[in-house]
Formats: C-alpha cells, sequence, structure tokens
C-alpha cells in the first residue's frame, strides 16, 4: 500500500476525455469565465500602467505600462491556474463528486489529477495569451521575440497549478484557500517583480525571492518582451519545471492519502 | 463461474479493522444483496470490488480479472450506481450520457447511438436536453442509472439505489433491475430496505462489523434463522403482559421500545389469549428478512 502510495504518477493520454469535460463546462460558462480572467487583470494592468505610470519615471529603463505588461501576464496567469486549481478544483473533487464519478470509469486518481493540471494550465494560458494580445495591440510590445512568451506561458500555467492542486488536495473546505492567497500567492505578486523590479526589496527578501517560482516567470517574460534574451533562461525554465513536477508529485501523492485511504 | 468472487478480504483504516476476513461469490445473471447496518463494511466491500482501494489482505477476482491488479480493464463493463448522486449539474442530460461514455473511450457516435434506448429504459425519452437541476430525484437516480448502462456493462454496482425516493420511484426502479437481470447482467445490491432485498435478491449476505455472518437466499435465510409467524403487539400494559405471559406462549419475544414481537411456529394460543386482552392491539404476519436480520445483528441503534 505505502509503496504504489509513493509511486510516480502514471501519465497517459486517458486524462483528454477529462480535459474535454472541463473544456464543454467552460464553453457553457465562457463568458463569466473571460471576464474574470481577462478583463480583471486588464483594468488593473491599465489603471496603474497609465494612472500611477504618469506619476513615475521610467521602471527598469522602461515606461511603467511598459514594466507593467510583463508582470501582468506572469500575475494573471498564475491566478488564473491558481483559481482553476483550487476553487473550481475543489468544487470537482469534492462538492459536485465529479472526481468519484469518474474513477468508476477504467480512468484512475492519477488520471483524474493530470487532466486538472493540464485543464488548469490551459485555462490559465487563455488568460496570458489575452493579456498578451492586449500588450500587442497597445504597441507595448513589437518584438518578434515576444512571441517565446507563448511558450512560456504553458510552464507558467503548470508550475502553479501543481501548486495550487497539492492545497485542493489538503482542502476541507473553501476557506481553506484563502490561507494560500494570503500566505502565499500574495506575498508572491509583491516579491516577485510583478509591479516593481526585485531589486528594489531589501536584501534578505531578494534572496528569498529567488526561490519562488513568479520570480522566475517574470525574469522569463519581461526581458522577451522587451526583445531582450533573459540573463537566465535555462535557470528560469528548470526552476519553474521543477514546481511543476515536484508539485504535482506531492498533489497526486496527497490525494491518494485522500482517496486511497 | 462466478463473476466477482471475493475471498478474505481485509481492510484496516488507522488500525481500526473495518473488513475482517470477508467471503462471497456471485454467479452471472443473479442479483446478489449485501446487507447490514451502518458501518457493517458494505461501502468498503464495494470500493474494493470496484478496485479503488486495495485489500490489506484477500484476493478479489471481478469478471474473472485479478483486482486491483488489473481494475482498469476489468472495470470497462462494470457499471456503478452511486449511493450519492453526482450527476454533472454543469451539462444536460444528453451530455452526462455523451461525457461519460467518454470516460469508457467510447466514440461519440456510438454513445449518440444508443442515448434514445438509454433514455427510454430510464423513462427520461423527450428529455434529453433537460439541465439536471430540471429534474426530480427519482429522474436524477434513473439518469443515473442510464448513465451506469453507457458501457453495456455485465456487472452492475447498486449502492442503496432507492434510497430517498418515493414508492412510485422505487418501484420503477425495482422493474428496471428486473429488466436489467432478465437480459442475464449481474447485479451487486446494497440497501437498507429488506423488503427490497427479499424482493429482488436471489442470494444475500449480511454483514456485520466487517464480516459476514449469513449468507443465502432470502427464504432460505429467513427459514434457517427465524420461527415462521411473527406477532406484534403494542398498547397498555405490553411490558407487562410480554414478561408475565407472552415468554410462555411464544418461542421467542423481543422487545423494542413500547412493541413486542413474539416469534413462534404455532402462535394460535398466542392469538386467542391477545383476543381476550382489550388493552393490546396486535399484527400477525409472516416472518421475513428484517426480522432475520434483526436477530442477527441486533436491534439497537448504530453509529
Amino acid at each position: 500500500m505505502s509503496a504504489s502510495r509513493y509511486a510516480l504518477p502514471a501519465l497517459s493520454l486517458r486524462f483528454i476525455p477529462v480535459w474535454r469535460r472541463n473544456l464543454l463546462v467552460w464553453r457553457k460558462l465562457a463568458i463569466p469565465s473571460i471576464l474574470g480572467n481577462f478583463a480583471d487583470p486588464m483594468i488593473y494592468m491599465l489603471g496603474l500602467g497609465y494612472g500611477l505610470g504618469r506619476l513615475l519615471p521610467d521602471v527598469g529603463g522602461v515606461p511603467y505600462i511598459v514594466f507593467l505588461a510583463g508582470g501582468t501576464v506572469c500575475f494573471s496567469t498564475m491566478n488564473s491556474a491558481t483559481f482553476e486549481a483550487l476553487y473550481s478544483g475543489f468544487s470537482r473533487m469534492h462538492v459536485q463528486r465529479t472526481w468519484d464519478a469518474i474513477m468508476n470509469t477504467p480512468l484512475t486518481l492519477d488520471d483524474v489529477a493530470l487532466a486538472e493540471l493540464i485543464w488548469a494550465a490551459t485555462k490559465s494560458f487563455l488568460s496570458g495569451l489575452a493579456i498578451l494580445i492586449v500588450v500587442w495591440l497597445l504597441g507595448l510590445s513589437t518584438s518578434i521575440m515576444s512571441l517565446w512568451i507563448l511558450a512560456i506561458v504553458p510552464l507558467i500555467g503548470l508550475a502553479f497549478a501543481a501548486l495550487a492542486l497539492i492545497i485542493t488536495a489538503l482542502a476541507r473546505s473553501y476557506d481553506f484557500f484563502m490561507y494560500y492567497f494570503t500566505l502565499v500567492v500574495t506575498p508572491m505578486a509583491m516579491l516577485c517583480g510583478v509591479f516593481f523590479p526585485v531589486e528594489q526589496l531589501p536584501e534578505p527578501l531578494q534572496v528569498f525571492a529567488v526561490v519562488l517560482p513568479l520570480t522566475h516567470a517574470t525574469a522569463l517574460v519581461r526581458p522577451l518582451l522587451l526583445g531582450e534574451i533573459p540573463v537566465a533562461p535555462l535557470t528560469n525554465v528548470l526552476v519553474l519545471l521543477a514546481y511543476a513536477l515536484v508539485g504535482f508529485y506531492a498533489a497526486v501523492i496527497l490525494f491518494r492519502r485522500r482517496f486511497l485511504d | 463461474m462466478a463473476v466477482l468472487a471475493v475471498e478474505g478480504l481485509r481492510k484496516s483504516y488507522g488500525g481500526v479493522e473495518v473488513l475482517r476476513g470477508t467471503s462471497f461469490a456471485i454467479e452471472r445473471g443473479e442479483c446478489f444483496g449485501l446487507l447490514g447496518p451502518n458501518g457493517a463494511g458494505k461501502t468498503t466491500t464495494l470500493r474494493l470490488c470496484l478496485g479503488l482501494i486495495e485489500p490489506d489482505e484477500g484476493r478479489i477476482e471481478l469478471r474473472g480479472l485479478p483486482v486491483p491488479a488489473m481494475a482498469r480493464e476489468a472495470r470497462a463493463r462494470v457499471g456503478v450506481v452511486p449511493q450519492m448522486d453526482n450527476l454533472d449539474p454543469d451539462f444536460t442530460v444528453l451530455e452526462n450520457l455523451l461525457v461519460y461514455g467518454r470516460y469508457f473511450g467510447l466514440e461519440d457516435h456510438a454513445v449518440r447511438a444508443s442515448i434514445p434506448r438509454l433514455l427510454e429504459f430510464a423513462g427520461l425519452s423527450g428529455r434529453a436536453g433537460a439541465r439536471i437541476q430540471e429534474l426530480s430525484g427519482g429522474m436524477k437516480r434513473r439518469l443515473t442509472l442510464a448513465r451506469a448502462l453507457v458501457n453495456d456493462p455485465e456487472v452492475i454496482f447498486m449502492d442503496e439505489p432507492t434510497t430517498g425516493l418515493d414508492p412510485q420511484a422505487r418501484h420503477l426502479i425495482w422493474e428496471r433491475m428486473k429488466t436489467l437481470l432478465g437480459e442475464g447482467r449481474t447485479i451487486l445490491l446494497t440497501t437498507h430496505f429488506m423488503d427490497e432485498a427479499e424482493r429482488l435478491c436471489s442470494r444475500l449476505t449480511i454483514m456485520d462489523t466487517g464480516r459476514v455472518i449469513a449468507e443465502g437466499s432470502p427464504r432460505h435465510l429467513i427459514a434457517q434463522h427465524i420461527e415462521p409467524q411473527v406477532v406484534e403487539v403494542y398498547g397498555d400494559g405490553v411490558l407487562e403482559w410480554s414478561r408475565d405471559t407472552a415468554v410462555h406462549l411464544a418461542d421467542r419475544v423481543e422487545l423494542t421500545g413500547e412493541t413486542a414481537f413474539c416469534y413462534a411456529n404455532n402462535p394460535g394460543q398466542l392469538l386467542a389469549m391477545l383476543e381476550t386482552q382489550s388493552t393490546l392491539r396486535y399484527l400477525h404476519r409472516h416472518a421475513n428478512l428484517e426480522d432475520v436480520f434483526l436477530k442477527l445483528t441486533g436491534r439497537e441503534l448504530r453509529e
């Protein structure tokens, strides 16, 4: 029993029917979902970027709105993946018992967990993409290099979806998620170079920020938007990948504990 | 050949042994009942048989396949009607069936082709486009039953399928279960309704505290465990009467609250005596499965 509890997640394409289920639900509820995932961060970006930006000198060598654009792509992707894996995931797992229904078919817990991971990443990709399109339309980024972000955003989504699934696996009710937002998501938004450069932070906090996944997301996306090559792209990608893989493995172990005991 | 065979199942949770060596075998085409008070281990047994959890000890074979090792393959032709409805609330009736079929790897066109038949079986013809919130409790149960049939199952696990339904809805579910049995499918039924088990099951086991304590056909169990006639007596002074009189006239008397259950092979004398008691009222009937169940598992509340 304990051996199979810690087995590596069985990854297979069997997750696709579950992913399609979530897509079908999303298509029915797309309009409020698009408003929440897209309009909200865009309002912040434009409001802060143009309003607050007027009062500021260049930030990181560019107008504030341009600086904020890269942060908003990452922030929006993180939020979208997190919300989906926490609230919607918990609804499917616990409230609606959708997972139980699925596990009575040939699909297994590992398949369902993988579907949740990839679905949350898919939704976050749509969010990140929407912001990116606005950034392009407003002429805030004109570099062909920014196309690389299309490959980075899914990785950011996977990393934050995996972390959020750990919390979902531990949750007894929706209230539990408040801890995660207050203790993890909101501090990360402040520490990881979304609204201002990490270099503005006191030294110890800068060191701490280095281990946070969102720091590596902004370190990749912002330079690419500006048409520059990130300083340490391989490190950034590997850190995000590590969060995604280790996070998902931990989440699957916790889901097994929750469902198989 | 047994469609589902279970041998010596043991399962503990946090040091508490929930199953303590459960064994049974279900033949193809029969309705097999799993009865027992809450906490007897019925749901754990079902989950083990589906391969959703692993036993600490014991052997399970479902459709000739070892479980949990080949549970995925075994579940391909198994239907499950769970105790709690878990239909997709965001979907229509049709979408629920279509999406569920995909979990079995079925092509959309194949499921679509079988949907009219499934809906007719569930008494939901013309409801394909209805949203789940629009359905009554009975309709949701029937849709859950239809969903369990989407993969043309050989075996159907039904966990308290009629709990919470009105009598009309229960009768409809029973009738459909008989149709499914007539088609050669096998049903594993758990229920708290003894009349349901007596009506539908060709054989059943009664479980208590993780063990099978009796097994056989309903008729056989009644004959084996209990006197054939029962007189239920209630009214003023029933306690004194049962203590002073009934114990001498009945083979066995059990008191529950304000009712005395008098079990007898020949209740003639008892009934004659009751005719003379103006304050006591009584009901004379044949012994049934509920009498067996209460005798074997006790009358005190569980949980």
